[in-house]
């Protein structure tokens, strides 16, 4: 598509990098959707081997990441929107920037916001569509989960037979977009060392979606995803297509993985830490072969792509290193407590909690979070953000004393005081929402030790 | 029966349905700010089917659930509950209801379609699901006990909710919207029961409440007022006047 539309939206483009307002991931695309609203659709359907979207409460970012480093592997020309800016604008931006590159891309891969989803699928109509786990997460922004739940389920309904849609098995409220649907891939994890006791307090979705009756777990892996089943209607998690037969941890730096797929095993390390990370890596490669990628490249792939920024990236500051593992929500944030803890070390502790429109504004989702085996292990604890003063509260509520924590609301001030703390050579996991895991690496950009998230690949 | 001793029996009705709003922090700020004066909390649940034992409790707690969890509470709730939830408080039970349960503590709720939840009545309001959901930071004005005090949470909420002449408001809305948007007020209180919209949780911010209902549901148990050891709460000031502030200035970034 070339048109005058495009030529302003890019203009746009360059105008807000120059004034210093980000790197102009979402701008663009709002000037061309405004110009041509059809245009979505219009560039999608320039790309032979068609476009995979990505959508999840936790993990779109990485997953995508992933499943891109797969394509480059297979020799795939891609347009993606690996900036983390997946909004309608976002994806629209990220098309408009591939206009006229040489060679031309053959396929879209777009992580998208959970509640953009419908309208991005409706408009580019993607090939493959992962669909990775719904959990709670700000309820003032998406509503309750049932509510997106409904909404997906149209969604995946309306899709055309030739699409493929990728569920995770594992969870119950995914899998069932599936139900009564041919030619979906379903994936999970098989690997029965990963179980939890229990549901952790934040779990969602644990009556059936058919019956109403509460779900039965032989082995809950993470939040509400795990082997289930109904006792009352005998609904339950389905064998799934790409399975996940082997994961080891290596303490909070990365996994190895063996995956089964019906296309032969992928065998892959990736410097990627936590569970959650071995979900995202057989969600990457399962949708890797929906794309008709081969497992030798997916292997490579997996293996090859870096963490995410602020997603289990790692800088060094002043000799410590720093962890970055974004906390957005209860599960998440579950996610990156026993990832810490997977450190023998105890270890040293950042926690920035902002309540700004893409944290949420209501933060009473750190009452869900279970920092309590963290805080019993905690060398020190730092805690900043917008909502410094109600972090402090969930800590001494979980019976951590006021004098074993430092409450600094500026972001920068706390973390030089948490660097300080931290032994040289140590290092600092720095657990952050949203928008203060963006400030904090703003710091850091300026300080020379990591890169502005818009030139990473 | 001495206070020194005395171990405060916490009903929390549908643990398992109704902690969308991280209900379980208000119960953690009861149990801590209990042991910090060296008293007890016994929680106990009491979920779908479970009767409610009478005289068992001093304190009950319902807090907020999924549309889909709500309504198959409050069928019952009718069933199986609001008998003997009533005669409990109407014996000097005390009682906390947080946003749905605030809700279902009223005498129903009328869906968009036109559907009756019922509610169980011990608080005089009824409540109607509104076009829009009330969302945002939420500071009142409130009074408990004849004294008066800012109080500051979260709100989120689509039923319009207006208070019958057996309830009083819990307080009155300085900033966001309260129970309906329209008529100022928020919360209802009866007796020693208080319904609210306001989460976030509610109690941590909040001590001065989590106070006000450990003295209610201590009396109850123990037959006679009693006198509350003070606590150092200068951090729960602290996020207090943050949480004011912040809900003060303009939203957004």
């Amino acid at each position: 598509m070339t048109a005058p539309s495009v030529t302003i939206a890019r203009a746009a483009g360059r105008l807000s990098r120059r004034l210093g307002r980000g790197g102009g991931t979402s701008l663009p695309g709002k000037v061309l959707l405004k110009l041509r609203p059809q245009a979505l659709s219009e560039l999608g359907r320039e790309l032979p081997r068609g476009v995979t979207v990505i959508s999840a409460t936790n993990g779109k970012t990485t997953t995508a990441r992933l499943v891109a480093s797969c394509a480059r592997e297979a020799g795939w020309d891609l347009v993606a929107n690996t900036s983390g800016a997946n909004l309608l604008s976002g994806v629209a931006t990220a098309l408009l920037d591939a206009q006229g590159r040489r060679p031309a891309p053959e396929a879209g891969l777009f992580e998208v916001d959970e509640a953009a989803l419908v309208e991005v699928a409706r408009q580019l109509r993607p090939r493959v569509l992962l669909l990775m786990n719904l959990f709670r997460d700000q309820l003032d922004r998406y509503g309750e989960l049932e509510h997106l739940a409904a909404l997906w389920t149209r969604m995946v309904a309306e899709l055309p037979a030739s699409a493929t849609p990728v569920l995770n098995a594992d969870d119950p409220a995914i899998s069932a977009l599936g139900a009564g649907r041919r030619g979906v891939l379903t994936f999970g994890i098989d690997d029965t060392s990963v179980a939890l006791d229990a549901l952790p307090h934040a779990a969602d979705s644990t009556r059936c979606r058919l019956c109403a009756h509460p779900l039965t777990y032989d082995l809950v892996s993470l939040g509400h995803l795990g082997h289930w089943r109904c006792e009352g209607c005998g609904a339950a998690r389905v064998s799934p297509d790409v399975r996940a037969t082997r994961v080891t941890l290596h303490g909070a730096t990365g996994i190895a993985v063996r995956i089964e797929t019906p296309q032969g095993p992928v065998e892959a390390e990736l410097p990627l830490p936590g569970l959650h990370n071995a979900y995202n890596a057989t969600a990457a490669t399962a949708a890797a072969i929906a794309m008709g990628i081969a497992p030798d490249a997916i292997a490579r792939g997996l293996a090859a792509s870096p963490a995410a920024f602020g997603r289990g990236e790692r800088v060094t500051l002043d000799g410590r290193r720093l962890v970055l593992l974004l906390a957005k929500n209860p599960t998440g944030a579950n996610e990156t407590v026993r990832t810490v803890l997977l450190d023998p070390e105890p270890p040293h502790l950042l926690i920035a909690l902002n309540d700004r429109t893409a944290d949420g504004h209501d933060i009473s989702w750190i009452w869900d979070v279970d920092y309590e085996p963290l805080l019993a292990r905690a060398a020190s604890l730092t805690l900043t953000g917008d909502r410094a003063h109600d972090l402090a509260l969930r800590m001494r509520y979980a019976g951590h004393p006021a004098e074993r924590m430092t409450v600094i609301p500026d972001p920068e001030a706390a973390l030089d005081h948490a660097v300080a703390t931290a032994p040289a050579g140590g290092t600092l996991y720095v657990l952050p929402t949203y928008t203060a895991m963006l400030g904090l690496r703003e710091t850091l950009v300026r300080r020379g030790v990591a890169e502005a998230f818009w030139r990473e690949r | 029966m001495s206070a020194a001793a005395v171990t405060l029996r916490l009903g929390h009705l549908y643990p398992g349905e109704m902690n969308i709003y991280a209900d379980r922090g208000n119960i953690a700020v009861l149990e801590r700010r209990l042991a910090w004066r060296g008293l007890g909390l016994e929680v106990t649940g009491i979920g779908i089917g479970d009767p409610i034992v009478a005289g068992a409790h001093d304190l009950f707690y319902l807090g907020g659930g999924q549309d889909r969890d709500q309504a198959v509470v409050a069928e019952d709730l009718a069933r199986t509950k609001a008998g003997a939830l009533r005669e409990a408080v109407a014996g000097g039970a005390a009682g906390l209801c947080v946003c749905g349960g605030f809700q279902l503590a009223g005498h129903g709720y009328t869906g968009t379609d036109g559907s009756r939840m019922p509610g169980v009545g011990i608080l005089d309001l009824d409540t109607v699901a509104g076009p829009t959901r009330l969302i945002g930071n939420l500071v009142i004005e409130a009074e408990l006990d004849g004294e008066r005090r800012s109080v500051v949470g979260f709100e989120n909420h689509a039923g319009r909710t207006r208070l019958g002449p057996g309830s009083r408001p819990l307080g009155r809305v300085v900033q966001g919207h309260g129970n309906n948007g329209e008529d100022g007020l928020e919360g209802g209180v009866t007796g020693r029961v208080i319904g609210t919209y306001l989460h976030g949780p509610l109690l941590p911010k909040n001590p001065w409440i989590a106070d006000t209902l450990i003295g209610w549901a201590l009396e109850h148990r123990t037959g006679a007022p009693v006198a509350l050891a003070p606590l150092d709460d200068t951090m729960e000031e602290e996020a207090h006047a943050a949480a004011v502030a912040r809900a003060t200035r303009r939203r957004g970034r």
